[in-house]
């Protein structure tokens, strides 16, 4: 297979940050001492998750102590062996900055394992492969955290497995050393995803900036003789971007609204398809990764095999952090800044950033836009930022809907040159936030109004069938006394009575015969 | 302090070092105004200055808004620059004031101030100078070279405060040339003369013409021609707008002249001549009321361009880019509508309706 067969495409748009990799990547992954206390969301980013263990229950590491409900939850395991010490509210890593339930795990140290049987996935059936995908809690590893099990579960006709490993966010390394340390594990784990698929193609997309973790993936694909082509793309932000990474290895572009998978692609990041490889043939539940802990406050910066839920001041600690101006979960253009450094490390948790102050410029004083359109120059999207900018200002959505705003991928191009200093990314968020909330209420609306229709039209219903009801139960007794003949009774009871009456007439009308019972009145 | 949105980085030109780039590149055309034309030029720039920065910090002041931090976004002293290398080196200070004014209080501020404008602030201030005092506004000096007698700075000094000589003498004299006849600008010369029915080969015998262009002129279209070179090189205008304009004023010239050489002035002396660089590089890229979109900012450049010969050829004005160039930021909104790009995902281009679906909506 001669390297680098594959014709590359180019997006438009896109921006050269300083790369900042080299202060993480030149360290091998290391392990830190275990925290006293772990916190673990029950509401992870894909969903919510029901609790399987008893608070002051003792749990073994690997051992499932929530399970994914939801359409698109996954499991959770635990990370160590130790005691439920409760579930409380606590915030969230994530952007929105919400509370969630967390599980509260105190280690014990023993770190006693439980792990799933392994499994041969050469000879076992798909769908055994997918369960213990799923058994084993594995979500993208990428940052979006979407339950594997789902991804890999299609039906749909796969043709082409693509291997993200661009890694193109500044600073944050952990796919590059994970690939350096250990590319066998990471091709073993796409192999299973290939045969899960069932797919033709594998395409390995890396940015050309990570030299050493190329030469260990080709050996490894060498070794294991199987036919993964690698595309070294050239280094631009935001090359690890799904639609992005897709338009640059396949020229084509992914159908607004469409996902890859209705294209015959289906992406995976080298992390998870790491963690699928445990979770089969080791049978490891997803219960640690690999962190980027970086930034200039940061003493010793490098990657980090993490175990989830440990609180992210313990990364902190030790590596010897100094006074950071912020503290950023993932990288400078995409990541969200963490309120607390108390919140727990995550399955979506590729990096934490420590910048020292003035590392990193801090949002100054929004000035006018002055249209210049550089936002527009970098925009992988191909959109006008500006534009966007403007409707989203004036709480214009329909425009900005029209103007395709929904199909922003928030990567920051735009604000990373934007002169005005315009948060603009916040604006793209406030305004896709409005057209959801929107289309939620228009959805409810109809909803009620269809239910109000029909609750009409039953009442209506119910009212036609009253009276027809009544309508036949009067025929029905007509019908009866006719039968009985006491029709012909009654009608000569009531003619009867009518000649009383007409005879008391007469009688009223002739003073000299005195009323009937005239003379008991007086 | 407040959590803020990612990007956590970022790597831009602040506007105010945008702004003082535009005005370092306009030095180089300033310089030749100012060797050609006297210390009218830089009397005009000191003027605009100074009450540009005036007026931009009374209607700050009057509509509440931070005043040293605008002022210091260098905007109000963009537009000051360029409306004073537009005016006539001895144009009364009144008019100068009220062009710099205008362009500040009513078509900056109120419209919105800096971002807002949907016009060109400083081509409104000369347009409306233009039209309410066209003898004085087309009133330029020859080249000091073809001058009988240059202006010295008292007496320029003199003329633009109290509109005379120290000696009492007109602005007449003072415009005369070396054959002892007023003097006008290459366009306009070329203009009157085709009016009377001159062929152009006549008319390029007058000694206002010479080398590339007009005396003095060319020089000073040059001199913005580098400095916009600059600029596009720095990527603070867009290079697709400047050289929509030229090729616009190219394209129309040539076919005029391919048509009668005898009747229409060739490309090159539309080039170099009036504000034809000044325009394409300074006025037209303004950002603010130029199109956005990339196929627009070929639309809209090379719509003042060949609106700008047009004009100078058929219309009243000697000069045409303050007037091409307000009447296509008229039209940014529809040409930016109707150029929006193909966004990723999508057939077709943004404004076909056939592909707009709304959110939530199943195709």
């Amino acid at each position: 297979m001669p390297p680098d067969a594959i014709r590359l495409h180019e997006f438009p748009g896109g921006v050269h940050p300083p790369e900042h990799k080299s202060e993480s990547s030149e360290t091998p992954i290391a392990a830190l001492p275990l925290p006293e206390l772990l916190s673990l969301p029950l509401t992870a980013r894909s969903g919510p998750t029901t609790p399987l263990v008893e608070v002051g229950e003792t749990v073994r590491k690997g051992q499932l102590i929530a399970e994914g409900k939801g359409a698109i939850s996954v499991h959770l395991h635990a990370p160590t062996s130790g005691t439920v010490e409760g579930i409380r509210e606590l915030p969230l890593p994530h952007p929105s900055g919400l509370t969630g339930p967390c599980l509260l795990l105190r280690a014990d140290g023993e770190e006693t394992w439980e792990k799933l049987p392994p499994l041969d996935w050469r000879t076992e059936a798909r769908q055994i492969l997918l369960d213990r995908i799923q058994d084993a809690g594995i979500a993208g590893l990428g940052g979006a955290s979407f339950p594997s099990h789902i991804k890999l579960a299609i039906t749909a006709p796969v043709d082409t497995l693509i291997i993200n490993a661009a890694e193109c966010e500044p600073y944050i390394t952990c796919d590059d050393r994970l690939m350096r340390e250990r590319a066998a594990e990471i091709i073993e784990g796409t192999v299973i995803a290939k045969t899960v698929l069932g797919c033709e193609r594998v395409i390995l997309g890396i940015e050309d900036n990570k030299p050493a973790a190329i030469d260990a993936m080709r050996e490894a694909i060498d070794t294991a003789e199987v036919t993964v082509e690698i595309a070294v793309v050239p280094t631009k932000y935001p090359s690890g971007g799904e639609k992005q990474l897709i338009q640059i290895l396949t020229g084509q572009e992914v159908p607004s609204g469409k996902l890859p998978v209705d294209m015959g692609i289906v992406m995976q990041n080298v992390g998870t398809l790491y963690a699928i490889k445990r979770a089969i043939v080791d049978g490891e539940p997803l219960i640690s990764r690999v962190v980027t802990v970086t930034g200039e406050a940061i003493d010793r910066p490098g990657n980090y095999e993490v175990l989830l839920g440990t609180p992210f001041s313990h990364l902190l600690e030790e590596t010897g952090a100094g006074t950071y101006s912020q503290l950023i979960m993932g990288g400078p253009m995409m990541g969200f800044e963490l309120e607390d450094p108390a919140m727990p490390v995550i399955k979506a948790t590729n990096c934490l950033l420590a910048p020292a102050p003035g590392e990193l410029p801090r949002q100054g004083v929004e000035l006018p836009c002055i249209r210049c359109g550089a936002c527009a120059n970098v925009c992988p999207a191909s959109l006008l930022p500006q534009q966007l900018y403007w409707f989203a200002r004036a709480g214009e959505f329909d425009k900005a809907e029209e103007h395709r705003l929904m199909d922003c991928i928030e990567c920051g191009a735009c604000a990373y040159v934007c002169p005005s200093d315009i948060p603009l990314v916040h604006y793209y968020r406030y305004a896709k936030s409005e057209i959801r909330t929107r289309f939620l209420d228009r959805l409810k609306a109809d909803h009620a109004k269809e239910r109000f229709d029909a609750r009409n039209q039953r009442l209506e219903r119910l009212k036609q069938e009253r009276k027809e009801r009544h309508k036949k139960a009067q025929e029905a007794r007509l019908k009866q006394a006719r039968d009985k003949g006491e029709l012909d009774e009654k009608k000569a009871s009531i003619e009867a009575a009518l000649k009383r009456v007409e005879a008391k007439k007469a009688r009223q009308q002739d003073p000299a015969s005195p009323a009937p019972g005239a003379d008991k009145e007086s | 302090m407040p959590l803020q949105s990612s990007p956590h980085t970022q790597d831009r030109m602040p506007v105010s070092r945008l702004m003082q780039w535009v005005l370092l590149a306009t030095l180089p055309g300033a310089l030749a105004l100012f060797v050609f034309f006297g210390w009218g030029v830089l009397i005009n720039l000191l003027l605009c200055a100074g009450f540009a920065l005036a007026f931009e910090a009374l209607i700050l002041w009057l509509r509440d808004r931070p005043i040293k931090a605008t002022l210091l976004d260098y905007s109000a002293l963009v537009t000051a620059v360029l409306l004073g290398l537009s005016l006539p080196p001895l144009l009364p200070w009144w008019m100068t004031i009220l062009g710099i004014g205008f362009a500040i209080v009513f078509a900056k501020h109120l419209f919105g101030g800096l971002g807002f404008n949907p016009f060109n602030p400083a081509m409104v201030g000369y347009v409306l100078l233009l039209i309410s005092f066209p003898a004085q506004m087309t009133a330029w000096l020859p080249p000091q070279s073809l001058a009988a007698n240059p202006a010295s700075l008292w007496e320029t000094l003199h003329f633009i405060f109290t509109g005379s000589g120290p000696a009492g003498e007109t602005i007449e004299q003072i415009r005369a040339g070396l054959d002892g006849f007023t003097m006008a600008t290459p366009l306009d010369h070329f203009k009157t003369n085709q009016g009377l029915g001159f062929r152009t080969e006549e008319i390029l015998d007058s000694p206002v013409y010479g080398g590339l262009a007009g005396v003095g002129w060319q020089w000073v279209n040059l001199g913005f021609l580098a400095g916009g070179l600059l600029l596009a090189f720095k990527k603070i205008i867009s290079w697709r707008i400047s050289l929509a304009m030229l090729i616009g004023i190219t394209v129309m010239a040539a076919l005029l002249w391919g048509v009668d050489t005898d009747a229409f002035a060739s490309p090159l002396l539309h080039l170099l001549s009036g504000a034809t660089m000044l325009g394409a590089f300074f006025i037209a890229t303004d950002p603010i009321t130029a199109a956005t979109t990339r196929k627009g900012r070929w639309i809209f450049g090379l719509g003042i361009g060949a609106l700008t010969i047009l004009i100078r050829t058929f219309g009243g004005y000697p000069d045409a880019v303050a007037f091409a160039v307000l009447l296509f930021n008229m039209a940014v909104p529809t040409i930016d509508y109707y150029t929006r790009p193909r966004v990723y995902g999508h057939q077709k281009s943004g404004h076909k309706k056939a592909g707009h679906k709304k959110f939530g909506e199943k195709s």
